[in-house]
């Protein structure tokens, strides 16, 4: 008998028998009922409290506030997709300024180790936001595939306040996830740490050290932003 | 002890009595622990403040219950949702044939090098010295695991893999391995395992992970983290090969928040941790990185016979956070390394004996005092204390006997001893006469009473029982 034959006569051959699923309730990870503006405090408030910067920008004029912080971080290479609106927006508004963008639509066995050592930062959109633990969530495209939020040193990713949604539950639902997943799902929560050396936080252990979420408000909250 | 000494030391369950002996002499130890523990302990307890802890442990619990009630179907349907999305699936009946399926995929690779993200069931079939045995060199690289790799040790925490080291320790031991500088700059010796690591993840053959969640009706693998070393495991190499064990299947997507909103808080204290990490097959044809194949190989490793007996069922609830240990006043003062087992502390209690059979674990059951610590904070409300008691009525032979090694610490005369007092328990007038001549002989009681007394003083019978107290009590009242 196979490994896998034998293992399901055991489960299936249950000595005390067969047993009765009990039924879950989900009210206590969803219905937190927030305003608009307490869901951007608190998302903002969480995703700062585990060493997350957020910048906020109006929506409209964005991509100067990504200038701001490319040359207040010393940025020089940037690595973005080309398709996605944000990356467009991003590749017109640093024509002219002195950062060379790195582009990440290549197999990466192609370019391992200049995305590895040559790359300072990695700009990506986000699908949404996480009010009730403040987490960006990814879906990673051909156009912006996974390891451009996780190698360079530094993220910067672009969250629409309107896209942030209560609690995590809630996402799940309410985007169908269950429906289909793509290759790799991924919630981000602040830049890389770890606690491992006598329970010291250090950052960048392994993914980037710092994490900026350029938080765009739509025009007509443009003044409370 | 020095760390040099500790290095090459090994531990056994076996040996229980005396490492414990030798961690409570060891201020070191005693002293990492204890500050780790309190620290975890008021974590958790505030990352908990605003929410209905009590509902949300219920769900969890349920959610786990749901698994398991349905863990036949559910792991039909992971397999069949995991190729679908082109993920291999592998059926492992214990440790040794999960290792020998992954030798033989790095193999078939031509591997040499396998990089590893955390992964505890990997320490449980030692994967590691399997690997390298047959020329394969596995690397982990979680700092934590890194460090306890480069000192020659074995995880004392199944959370915190290094707890047991200080800072000083681990300056040294970066220094004596690596050739760092020695430093208590932790920014320093966390940016130097950086780069060491991140060569390594580049030359990887193949990427080696646990799971948190495997979710059937998706085909998903969850992986919970905040170094990063998991997604690099993951999506750097071109293979990935997950392992697991056939417990940590759940129904549905939607039941991942709950267990991952206890996880984080249970485990660290955190509200959420840096990365969620959902993996739902390898890359597609249009895609730029990620591993080109995903497998999945699911452990079964003395699971299944733990899942027939309905009390020894709630072992397999277990989301692997060590609230458990970080709660537990016998694992603070001994540490992870004295249990000899891959999961220490009260979860390690209850699992490693269906793993290594009471032979070997006798003396876990008992490395407790059933304070309900464990219990209390179990984010799935297993109910620990319970199963360590049924532990050790399954090791003197008076359970249902279905552990590997039942009755092993049946001795011959205490099974008399009880039942003479079961005898004389039931018997009132034997009691009475008993007691009281137990009383007028107390000079006879031995004061050494077996390892009883190696740290107590022995009992003494009173000289007038309680019995004839209170009847001389009562007496004196009715008089006044």
């Amino acid at each position: 008998m196979s490994a896998r034959d034998a293992i399901f006569k055991r489960l299936r051959e249950r000595t005390d028998g067969p047993l009765t699923p009990p039924a879950c309730d989900f009210s206590v990870v969803t219905n937190r009922g927030w305003s608009r503006t307490e869901r951007l405090e608190r998302f903002e408030r969480l995703i700062t409290s585990v060493h997350g910067e957020v910048i906020h920008a109006p929506s409209g004029d964005w991509t100067r506030r990504l200038v701001e912080v490319l040359a207040a971080k010393s940025i020089k290479r940037l690595a973005l997709g080309r398709e996605h609106p944000i990356a467009v927006e991003a590749r017109e508004a640093l024509k002219a300024a002195d950062v060379e963008l790195v582009d990440v639509d290549r197999d990466i066995e192609t370019w391992q180790r200049e995305q590895f050592e040559r790359v300072d930062a990695g700009l990506t959109s986000t699908s949404g936001g996480i009010a009730e633990t403040g987490s960006l969530w990814l879906w990673p495209t051909p156009d912006e595939p996974r390891l451009i939020s996780l190698v360079p040193p530094i993220h910067i990713a672009v969250l629409d306040a309107e896209s942030i949604e209560d609690t995590f539950f809630d996402v799940i639902e309410a985007h169908g996830w269950a429906q289909g997943m793509p290759t790799n799902a991924l919630l981000i929560s602040g830049p890389s740490k770890t606690a491992d050396i006598e329970q010291t936080l250090a950052y960048g252990v392994h993914g980037p050290r710092e994490l900026v979420v350029l938080l765009r408000h739509a025009a007509a909250q443009e003044t409370s932003a | 002890m020095s760390m040099q000494d500790d290095a090459v030391q090994t531990f056994t369950p076996r040996d229980f009595h005396r490492q414990a002996h030798d961690a409570l002499g060891n201020p070191q130890i005693r002293a990492n622990f204890r500050k780790a523990m309190d620290g975890l302990m008021t974590k958790r307890h505030d990352s908990f403040g605003d929410w209905d802890l009590e509902t949300l442990r219920e769900l969890g619990a349920n959610i786990r219950m749901r698994a398991l009630a349905k863990l036949p179907e559910l792991l039909e349907q992971l397999e069949a949702n995991c190729q679908a999305n082109g993920i291999q699936v592998h059926w492992a009946e214990d440790g040794e044939e999960a290792c020998r399926i992954i030798r033989e995929l790095c193999e078939a690779r031509g591997a040499k090098a396998v990089i590893k993200g955390k992964s505890m069931v990997s320490e449980e079939m030692h994967l590691n010295e399997h690997l390298e045995a047959a020329g394969i060199e596995a690397l982990e690289s979680d700092l934590g695991e890194y460090l306890v790799q480069l000192n020659q040790q074995t995880p004392s925490h199944i959370i915190m893999p290094a707890i047991h080291l200080n800072t000083d320790e681990i300056s040294d031991i970066l220094h004596d391995k690596t050739g760092t500088e020695r430093t208590r700059d932790v920014d320093y010796m966390t940016a130097a395992a950086r780069s060491q690591l991140r060569e390594r993840f580049m030359a990887a053959d193949v990427g080696i992970s646990g799971v948190n969640f495997a979710v059937a009706e998706t085909g998903t693998l969850c992986l919970v983290e905040n170094e990063g070393n998991g997604r690099m495991t993951t999506a750097v190499p071109p293979m990935h090969i997950a392992v697991t064990g056939i417990e940590k299947v759940v129904e549905h997507l939607r039941d991942v928040p709950p267990l991952y909103a206890l996880l984080s808080r249970s485990a660290t204290g955190q509200h959420v941790t840096t990365y969620f990490n959902m993996i739902s097959g390898p890359r597609k044809a249009q895609e730029h990185d990620g591993p080109q194949a995903v497998h999945l190989v699911l452990v079964d490793n003395g699971r299944s016979r733990i899942y027939q007996d309905d009390e020894l069922l709630d072992t397999l609830r277990c989301i692997r956070c060590g609230a458990c240990m970080n709660h537990c006043p016998v694992y603070t003062r001994v540490g992870g390394h004295t249990y000899g087992t891959t999961y220490p502390g009260p979860i390690g209690s209850i699992l490693m004996p269906h793993m290594l059979g009471l032979e070997d674990t006798k003396d876990l059951p008992s490395a407790s005092s059933l304070c309900g610590a464990c219990g209390e904070v179990c984010p799935v409300k297993i109910p620990i204390p319970d199963l360590l008691v049924r532990l050790r009525r399954e090791a003197v032979g008076e359970g249902r006997g279905n552990v590997p090694g039942a009755g092993v610490k049946r001795n011959k005369k205490e099974v008399a001893a009880w039942k003479s007092f079961q005898w004389l328990a039931t018997h009132p007038g034997a009691w009475r006469s008993g007691t009281a001549m137990a009383g007028k002989l107390n000079m006879l009681m031995p004061s050494k009473l077996g390892s009883w007394t190696d740290h107590r003083t022995a009992p003494k019978p009173a000289k007038t029982t309680l019995h004839a107290l209170i009847k001389r009590h009562r007496k004196q009242r009715s008089d006044v």
